[in-house]
């Protein structure tokens, strides 16, 4: 397999795989033009036409519901065909390799496959067999990356800060399974963050993390001194029990985000979770749409972002 | 009888120690004689070689090469990795158990040598499974296995989690004076993984396997053999604190010994950047600094030999995203350039090379280490010192899976013979 280049000769993403290598440059135009998009929402100008007459196609490996949604309605609101397959159980189990399904639908004329799937470097995969001209855009692989989660993280962090350069943020919980941690760090670090912190107990941090930039904590009360902004990670309830953590309880005592926690936050420090939360183990319940809570912000950016790289992958080359 | 007289060639013979010039007559299956650099050349013969700059060593001794016959012949065959092991100059090779059927039973031994016959194989040396079915419940009939031929029992890479089994598993072949080949991974720890537990692993969000479950089998293993006074062999280290634990029980005059794949000495996990399926291997390619620890452990002998670990794969094996892909990496044609790379990037004396995959790796199963010498069978190869790049296109086996293509070479083999005939021959 040949290695994959997420960017054409002239510099113009061809794919989104990940965000790590990406210049800060291409990561700034697309939270610019994400920008853009909401501004426009926001002046009842939520249909654009720059997608129109493709097709994109949402492949999805891994159950999803909220991100299968937000990027088909980015589509949508590009003008694209949609197609949405939720393929785990249907031409895998019947044998079909990935390769081979990739080839059928190719065959249908998609110029972009959203492609979410449990296995980490999928999305490179299928980048690496696509035809010329086919887009890929990671919605999801394993525990690699998400990168259009990475960037609504960095808008919403963008919007509310006001830059990304300086800052201080902590990503707590299980950074070992977390692709959002992955691609979140990654762009931190392109856009200049001060400090990355990842908190956690030592069986949820990876080996080398560090070596990606991240300073690695296990009290957290240490780790959310004087930062701008907390990012949550969603805990996988069902496979941490027993094996990563003793309990619930615990982790939600040592490194759930309580009240008594966020008190001691800075004034204009904000909490981010990409969702979906479990309240009363990563956050404290009430806390979730509270004052410094900019979980809902995420979603609504969510669309934006993902039409800012659909339309930069396939408008710009119209 | 045919006659091939090698001239003007350096003779490298590790049993012997001799490293000098000469020339080498072969007649029939047989080395007929061997000369001196200036005894007189006026004999009858039927094809005369002028090897002048050439090496003439020993066939190599491969200690793990998988053929993949029976059972797995969409990735490969006796006849087509033939070929490849011939220009490789592989004229020994240990075979181990995971064929399908598994090598369990005097039949699949007497099926095997049979295969390997009608394809004119080099010698193939079986390793028999250490339990039925290698399912890890059950003994298997060791002694049979020995009489049919095996050189040694092998687990291959299956788990043999019951720790009782295990040790009377290795009571039991010691009883019949069997060597037992592990290739150790404690399948719990390394827990499904497919990378090495590192910062290259974290990045890509593979699932890593840490150094512990090489290390944590080891000792347990060797603990076993304390009891037992078993002859182990361990196949494939592949982290620093696995030689060094290798190194102490030799110390201790334990019956341990280990070997390594060529490719581990070159390739860290810095190859799977990218999710480049062909360095998915098991076990899994490592750090900087347990690479380099590999190569001084194989200096010093430690790691007594290297092995090809021929794992050749049809590609849609490699076809899929990396953790999805099967492991391993095809190997034969690549043992012999690989470990004269290393002599020649570590100063390593040539007849030290020359041993690690010759008379050493043929000890360890039993055999009559390869001798260059009047009477011996003749089982050669000529190596040529020779710049070339590895494109993998140009492969003969079947698998042409490797993470190494690309890699520049400082040695080649330029002809192989087996029982005294030409199975491999370049041309100049």
């Amino acid at each position: 397999m040949s290695a994959v280049s997420q960017l054409d000769d002239q510099g113009r993403l061809q794919h989104l795989l990940t965000l790590e290598g990406l210049p800060a440059a291409t990561l700034t135009d697309l939270l610019d033009h994400a920008d853009q998009y909401l501004d426009a929402g926001r002046n009842g100008d939520k249909k654009h036409a720059s997608l129109l007459g493709r097709t994109v196609i949402n492949l999805f490996f891994e159950p999803s519901t909220r991100t299968r949604t937000t990027f088909e309605l980015a589509a949508k609101r590009l003008s694209a065909d949609v197609l949405n397959l939720q393929v785990a159980a249907s031409s895998t189990s019947k044998g079909e390799t990935l390769f081979d399904t990739l080839k059928t639908l190719e065959a249908m004329q998609a110029d972009m496959f959203v492609i979410r799937h449990d296995a980490s470097g999928a999305a490179h995969f299928f980048a690496a067999h696509a035809a010329p001209g086919v887009a890929i855009l990671n919605a999801g692989d394993g525990r690699h990356a998400h990168p259009t989660q990475g960037l609504l993280d960095l808008l919403t962090v963008r919007q509310r800060m006001g830059r990304i350069a300086g800052l201080k943020v902590c990503l707590v919980g299980d950074i070992l399974h977390s692709r959002v941690a992955r691609s979140a760090i990654h762009g931190l670090r392109t856009l200049g963050a001060a400090e990355i912190r990842v908190a956690a107990p030592p069986t949820l941090i990876p080996a080398g993390i560090s070596a990606l930039g991240a300073q690695v904590f296990h009290d957290l009360d240490a780790a959310l001194d004087s930062v701008d902004v907390v990012m949550l990670l969603r805990l996988q309830k069902e496979r941490m029990l027993g094996a990563f953590l003793p309990s619930l309880g615990e982790f939600h005592r040592d490194y759930g985000l309580t009240h008594q926690r966020a008190a001691r936050l800075p004034d204009h420090a904000i909490v981010m979770h990409p969702g979906p939360i479990n309240r009363g183990v990563e956050i404290e319940g009430d806390m979730a749409y509270g004052p410094r809570s900019v979980i809902l912000e995420q979603v609504n950016n969510g669309i934006a972002v993902r039409m800012a790289v659909m339309d930069r992958i396939l408008g710009a080359r119209a | 009888m045919s006659r091939t007289l090698i001239s003007n060639v350096r003779i490298l013979d590790p049993v012997s120690g001799f490293d000098g010039p000469g020339h080498v007559l072969i007649d029939g299956g047989k080395i007929g004689a061997v000369l001196a650099a200036d005894a007189p050349l006026d004999m009858a013969v039927d094809q005369h070689i002028d090897a002048a700059g050439g090496w003439l060593v020993p066939g190599a001794v491969d200690l793990a090469a998988r053929f993949r016959e029976p059972g797995h012949t969409a990735k490969a065959d006796f006849a087509s990795e033939t070929r490849a092991a011939f220009a490789g100059g592989i004229t020994r090779f240990a075979l181990p158990p995971d064929t399908h059927p598994v090598l369990d039973t005097p039949a699949m031994i007497v099926r095997v040598l049979r295969i390997s016959k009608a394809a004119r194989s080099p010698w193939v040396m079986p390793l028999g499974a250490l339990t039925q079915g290698l399912a890890g419940t059950a003994l298997a009939e060791m002694s049979a296995l020995k009489t049919a031929g095996c050189v040694g029992l092998s687990q291959a890479m299956a788990p043999l989690d019951d720790p009782l089994l295990a040790r009377r598993a290795l009571e039991y072949a010691q009883g019949l004076g069997m060597t037992v080949h592990i290739q150790p991974l404690d399948a719990r720890i390394a827990n499904g993984g497919c990378a090495h537990e590192g910062a290259t692993a974290t990045r890509l969000g593979l699932s890593p396997i840490p150094v512990a479950a090489e290390v944590a089998a080891m000792r347990f293993w060797i603990s076993l053999v304390e009891d037992t006074g078993a002859r182990l062999h361990f196949g494939r280290l592949s982290t620093a604190r696995g030689a060094e634990l290798v190194a102490t029980a030799q110390a201790r005059d334990l019956p341990i010994s280990a070997d390594v794949a060529a490719h581990q000495l070159f390739l860290t996990d810095a190859a799977l950047d990218g999710f480049d399926p062909a360095a998915h291997l098991m076990p899994p390619l490592r750090s900087e600094a347990d690479r380099l620890a590999l190569r001084e452990a194989v200096k010093a002998g430690v790691i007594e030999a290297i092995c090809s670990d021929h794992q050749p794969h049809e590609a849609d094996a490699k076809r899929n995203p990396f953790p999805l892909t099967a492991a391993g990496a095809s190997g034969l044609e690549l043992l012999w350039p690989l470990t004269l790379k290393w002599m020649t990037e570590d100063g390593v004396e040539p007849l030290t090379a020359v041993q690690r995959v010759t008379s050493t790796p043929a000890r360890r199963l039993g055999l009559n280490p390869p001798v260059i010498s009047a009477g011996q069978p003749a089982d050669l190869a000529l190596i040529r010192p020779e710049t070339w790049t590895l494109d993998p296109k140009q492969l003969l086996s079947r698998g042409r899976n490797t993470p190494l293509a690309g890699m520049r070479f400082t040695h080649r083999v330029a002809a192989c013979w087996h029982l005294g005939v030409a199975r491999h021959r370049l041309s100049d």
